[in-house]
């Protein structure tokens, strides 16, 4: 099977962002970066469907320079090769524009399936992976938490909300977008980030692949919400926070 | 500016948040002086149809096709744009729910749009339109715009708008129902949808508890929990949890407090060790009195905190179980 999974790199977690002079991303500078936690769940079932049907995986990442170091990090838990559309002004994009702009690059691959994260924790606009089937005329799966390869085609199990999931049966190919817990991702091995060493990564800069420069929607600007609610800080001991609290729940929101 | 609503129903029931959406619709029709048509999409829909034809609104559209029974994004899509083709909306408006978010950029690609997704809010400035939508897990938001001529598409997210605020007409008139019929053919639909099932024994309903103890990934390691289960058991409270507790097998998965799991409105809750990513805050914003104790001063949990401790839950938490059973034993 020839598999390719979209990976995003993001600011850690616990990264402090600081709104950037254009406002409409954040500063880059001084923080740390790390694969985009919900892409880990889709690697990981990129590699064990390779594990089990053969095949290849391949990883495809979309930014700056920085993003290569995902892909490292895909290659050296397993991923056969890698695919860097570079890109600086990445965040700029729209959703449509930044799909259109994978699906050019992956054009001439052909996979059997495309697997993408739920969403990135930065953007997060959770749009990819159906976009990316509607360009390649593919049919498409989200949330997902089970495949089941069967010969040309797949048996998903579809998580809804509330407890609730379905199963679909679609034929390959085709593109998913996978849920958080649908497996444990692996952790590169020491032999996995040295023979990732000898990988390919095949960069292509995103201007060369001529995608049309039409923009359907535009971030004005982003900022720190405005809080509608008042949070009441408890500061002190252990004890006197303790204390306060259980009063403040008792007296004052008369929940206790 | 002409509205359509795509309203969410499975085997002849409401998805609520459709109501959401159309009191969304209902304050942006009454800013730019709108109207306001409202799609009904499945098999045997027109008893709904009427039932929506109640509310503010000025027409309904129902799309009744047997191939459209069971949601399938190909058949969705396909039916969809067709309406959106015959109605011709400036602005078309979702739920963000997990059924439109697996056909809606379908849709909009289809018709060369973009869509903006999990809106939280809008604001009508200068006869513009500007969404509102967060990024960076709640960390900061965006105000988002639509760039070229409409359809433009935008889903909203659940809880952002109240259901409850969806004007009805009061005398007792109706709005037209009309039929719109579509085009559409088996072989066009590439899904096979099945059976619904769920898997969890749902042996709590956590809506019905009134507080609720909820660790997140501060908790650190399953041997943990039975701290929070203590002080859940000071408080007459119920257990539950964020979803990575969930997926690495922590606690139940009928525990799950978010858009995957349960949407709760308990008189307290209290986030331990929880960052309050959008899809769990999502399903707790509701709550009466939120309490939340992180390490982290940034953590979005704090956005919706009535009350915030930024400090470490192994200290916090035995200081209110020891204070509990001090006025306990008093």
């Amino acid at each position: 099977m020839k598999i390719g999974v979209c990976v995003k790199q993001v600011p850690a977690k616990d990264a402090p962002l600081v709104i950037a002079a254009d406002a409409v991303w954040i500063r880059e500078s001084d923080i740390g970066f790390e694969t985009n936690e919900p892409d880990s769940f889709a690697l990981e079932e990129g590699l064990r469907l390779k594990e089990k049907h053969g095949g290849e995986v391949v990883a495809i990442a979309m930014g700056p320079e920085r993003m290569k170091q995902t892909i490292k990090e895909a290659l050296a838990k397993g991923a056969d090769r890698g695919i860097h559309v570079v890109d600086d002004q990445f965040y700029r994009l729209d959703p449509l524009s930044a799909a259109r702009s994978l699906a050019a690059a992956v054009e001439t691959e052909n996979f059997d399936l495309i697997l993408t994260g739920l969403q990135s924790d930065d953007q997060g606009f959770g749009q990819t992976g159906v976009l990316l089937a509607e360009l390649l005329g593919r049919p498409h799966a989200t949330i997902i938490m089970h495949i089941d390869v069967q010969g040309a085609s797949m048996r998903l199990k579809r998580e809804l909300e509330a407890g609730w999931f379905q199963w679909v049966d679609l034929p390959l190919p085709a593109v998913l977008s996978i849920q958080s817990g649908i497996n444990k991702p692996r952790y590169a091995t020491l032999k996995g980030i040295m023979a990732a060493k000898k990988k390919e990564i095949a960069s292509t800069p995103r201007a060369s692949l001529g995608v049309p420069e039409t923009v359907t929607e535009r971030i004005e600007r982003i900022y720190v919400p405005h809080k509608s609610k008042k949070t009441e800080f408890l500061t002190g001991s252990s004890k006197e926070i303790a204390a306060k609290l259980i009063e403040k729940l008792k007296h004052d929101a008369r929940v206790l | 500016m002409k509205i359509l609503v795509i309203t969410e129903q499975r085997d002849g029931k409401w998805n609520k948040v459709s109501l959401e959406t159309l009191a969304a619709a209902q304050q942006i029709a009454q800013q730019t002086s709108g109207t306001i048509s409202a799609v009904v999409i499945g098999e045997n829909v027109a008893a709904l149809a009427q039932e929506l034809a109640r509310s503010q609104l000025d027409e309904v559209l129902a799309i009744d096709h047997p191939l459209l029974e069971n949601y399938t994004p190909d058949g969705f899509t396909i039916a969809l744009r067709q309406a959106i083709e015959a109605a011709k909306p400036d602005l078309v408006l979702m739920p963000h729910t997990y059924e439109v978010r697996d056909f809606a950029p379908k849709l909009a690609a289809s018709l060369g749009k973009g869509m903006i997704g999990d809106c939280i809010g809008y604001r009508h400035e200068n006869g513009k339109l500007i969404f509102v939508r967060q990024m960076f897990q709640g960390r900061t938001v965006a105000d988002v715009v639509f760039e070229g001529a409409a359809p433009w598409l935008a889903t909203i997210q659940a809880g952002a708008f109240r259901a409850d605020l969806a004007a009805v007409r009061t005398d007792g008139s109706k709005a037209p129902v009309n039929a719109l019929g579509v085009e559409l053919k088996a072989e066009q639909i590439r899904t096979k949808p099945g059976e619904l099932f769920r898997e969890a024994k749902q042996a709590v309903d956590l809506t019905q508890a009134p507080i609720l103890v909820s660790v997140g990934r501060g908790i650190k390691a399953p041997e943990n929990i039975a701290l929070a289960e203590k002080l859940a058991a000071l408080l007459g409270a119920e257990i539950s949890a964020s979803r990575p507790i969930c997926d690495e097998g922590w606690l139940p998965m009928d525990r799950q407090i978010g858009s995957s799991g349960q949407t709760v409105a308990p008189k307290l809750y209290l986030a331990l060790g929880i960052s309050g990513a959008i899809q769990h805050v999502v399903g707790m914003k509701g709550s009466r009195t939120i309490v939340a104790v992180n390490k982290d001063a940034n953590a979005p949990i704090f956005e919706v905190a009535d009350y915030g401790v930024v400090g470490d839950l192994f200290e916090i938490v035995p200081a209110l179980i020891e204070e509990l059973e001090k006025t306990k034993s008093s």
